[in-house]
């Protein structure tokens, strides 16, 4: 796709990012912002939120997705901030314990927490945008989720108990919403970004070679555009029923 | 009546009365309710998210503690935190009756209000000693953030457990510019929508900003609702067209869907874009636009009931009282519901008169 036609695509688009401070979630901050996207994005740390949200011209929510009651109130800002939702990202995501263990030794209290972050809380999330969500894609501007999957989540890494059963849970659970929501032309997908050189990488695999990680910015820029034909799609789909 | 004391939107055994253009009365479980839409019919909900309106705090001049309710928008200022209405009462909370509730201290324009982290002043006193224009300080992020933290959702004595936003929040919440829930949406999930869908029902939402319910002051609860700003899509007047230019019915999800379809098309057609609902409905009220509504249960008196006398005459009224009392329904927000048919005499002339009337072993299948 054409880049001038690409940033068309995302002008005025309302997004709320997850996840917003770090990694990939930062680099998609800025990269949809720079393809004209309005956005909000959410993170734990009120400091980290301000500073982003002055150095983006973004809207910063302080907020924990793994928390329920927070869940609503990210949600009213969001959409009283952006008049309604066009885009959900869901980014934010846990480890789980970390150094990384074998199931055997993970505490129930850490999956838990792990379930809390990479699935309830965006299940929450969309459940409580669906509203707005919905309303976007019949109003012809699109409604599309994007849920950020990983690999660990189709493969059994020994070690990655806690994180990969939350992100295969997410990866189904993502399928599951598209199909449900397909008569409303609501979009989800689940998008595995591959290794990126991440604070979250770090922690997880402290001794890998980081020159062999992807940029967050240029995994940004492929998740734009597949969000851009996405978004389009949506579009199309609201158009074609109109006409009917 | 009982009213309804648990928090909960979709209770199991959740019941709904409907009565008939012909004036039947039929009693069959919510969930049935697509049932009584048929091919052709449009129907229409509010989709407007509840804000946490209710703020505890003090009143600076006197020390005293007060509860405001953000009561209403200012007009052309929908969605603006920095200046809205609101109702002001003296110390308690919702467990005690609205109309027991202490007055505020006494007001004065300049006056200081410490509400949580958001620091408030009102403006003017639009109805003493409880409804005032307020002002609240901060950018608007800051505001939005603050309303989430500190607000809680307005509520009443009869459910005794604090709410929570989703208890408030409607299964098709959007934007959020409500004060208190258009509760008849707590019917509608979207198991329901797709219901309606497969039998060739069209489904539209407008958004529309329900107002407080309750004021505690009966002069003031005697102007209710206020001025409710509203705003109707292109696409949701299409579908209303396109229902009503082949004789299908306008069913209404609540009074509110009733309030901004009627206004918007009080000078003739019915038209799209942004409008405040001023108008009071009642047995005088000739609807150009809604043939029937569901809606909560409510009790004779309330500006509620005086709406439905808009669809059914007294004594059809009186009689769907009665069936809801024999039959122990459950009143208020997270009640049961009714679903009232005006009577097709009192419809245009474009309207296709024949329509088969089920029976209630129909129904109830």
């Amino acid at each position: 796709m054409d880049r001038n036609q690409a940033s068309g695509t995302l002008r005025g688009a309302r997004v709320l990012i997850t996840g917003g401070t770090s990694g990939l979630g930062l680099a998609l901050v800025r990269e949809l912002r720079a393809h004209g996207a309005r956005i909000a994005f959410v993170a734990r740390a009120a400091g980290r939120v301000h500073e982003v949200a002055q150095r983006t011209g973004a809207h910063g929510i302080v907020g924990d997705v793994a928390r329920k009651s927070d869940i609503h109130r990210i949600a009213l800002q969001a959409t009283a901030l952006l008049g309604g939702i066009d885009i959900l990202v869901n980014n934010a995501s846990t480890l789980g314990p970390v150094p990384l263990r074998p199931l055997s030794d993970t505490e129930c209290e850490d999956f838990e927490a792990a379930l809390a972050a990479n699935l309830l809380g965006p299940f929450r999330l969309t459940k409580a945008l669906l509203g707005s969500l919905v309303g976007a894609a019949e109003e012809g501007r699109g409604g599309v989720v994007l849920n950020i999957g990983s690999d660990a989540g189709i493969a059994a890494y020994a070690g990655w108990g806690a994180y990969g059963a939350s992100k295969a849970a997410l990866l189904h659970m993502s399928r599951i919403w598209d199909e449900e929501l397909a008569g409303h032309r609501v979009r989800v997908r689940c998008v595995d970004p591959g290794d990126m050189d991440t604070p979250m990488h770090a922690l997880a695999l402290p001794d890998a070679d980081r020159a062999a990680l992807a940029r967050p910015d240029d995994v940004a820029q492929a998740l734009r555009a597949l969000l851009e034909s996405e978004l389009a799609q949506s579009r199309n789909g609201a158009a074609l029923a109109d006409a009917s | 009546m009982i009213a309804a004391s648990a928090r909960s939107q979709r209770p199991a055994g959740a019941k709904l009365l409907v009565l008939s253009a012909s004036g039947a009365l039929v009693h069959v479980a919510r969930d049935a309710l697509p049932q009584f839409a048929q091919r052709g019919d449009v129907v229409v909900a509010n989709d407007a998210a509840t804000l946490p309106a209710s703020l505890m705090g003090v009143h600076q001049a006197s020390g005293a503690a007060i509860e405001v309710r953000l009561a209403g928008w200012l007009p052309d200022r929908v969605g603006d935190l920095a200046q809205c209405l609101a109702v002001v009462f003296g110390s308690g909370d919702y467990r005690t009756r609205t109309e027991d509730r202490a007055l505020p201290p006494a007001l004065s324009p300049g006056d200081r209000l410490q509400l949580g982290p958001l620091r408030a002043t009102v403006v003017e006193l639009r109805a003493p000693p409880r409804l005032v224009v307020l002002t609240l300080e901060g950018e608007r992020d800051a505001l939005w953030a603050a309303l989430a933290q500190h607000g809680r959702p307005v509520q009443y004595a009869h459910v005794r457990e604090p709410l929570a936003l989703w208890d408030v929040w409607t299964p098709i919440a959007g934007p959020p510019i409500a004060f208190e829930p258009p509760s008849a949406g707590f019917a509608i999930d979207w198991r329901t929508v797709a219901a309606l869908r497969r039998r060739g029902v069209a489904w539209a939402t407008l958004t529309h900003a329900a107002g407080l319910s309750a004021t505690g002051d009966a002069d003031l609860d005697a102007r209710l609702p206020l001025p409710e700003p509203y705003v109707i899509a292109a696409r949701t007047v299409r579908a209303i067209s396109r229902a009503r230019a082949t004789g299908g019915r306008v069913i209404a999800i609540g009074t509110t869907v009733v309030r901004a379809l009627e206004h918007a098309a009080a000078s003739g057609a019915l038209r799209a874009g942004r409008g405040v609902a001023d108008q009071k409905i009642g047995a005088a009220t000739t609807l150009r636009i809604v043939d029937a509504l569901l809606t909560g249960t409510h009790e004779a008196g309330g500006s509620h009931y005086e709406l439905l006398r808009a669809f059914a005459d007294e004594e059809r009224l009186r009689a769907m009282s009665e069936a809801l009392e024999a039959h122990d329904y459950r009143t208020h927000e997270f009640g049961d519901s009714v679903l009232i048919e005006r009577p097709r005499a009192s419809r245009g002339a474009m309207r296709v008169p024949v329509r088969r009337e089920a029976t209630q072993q129909e129904y109830s299948r």
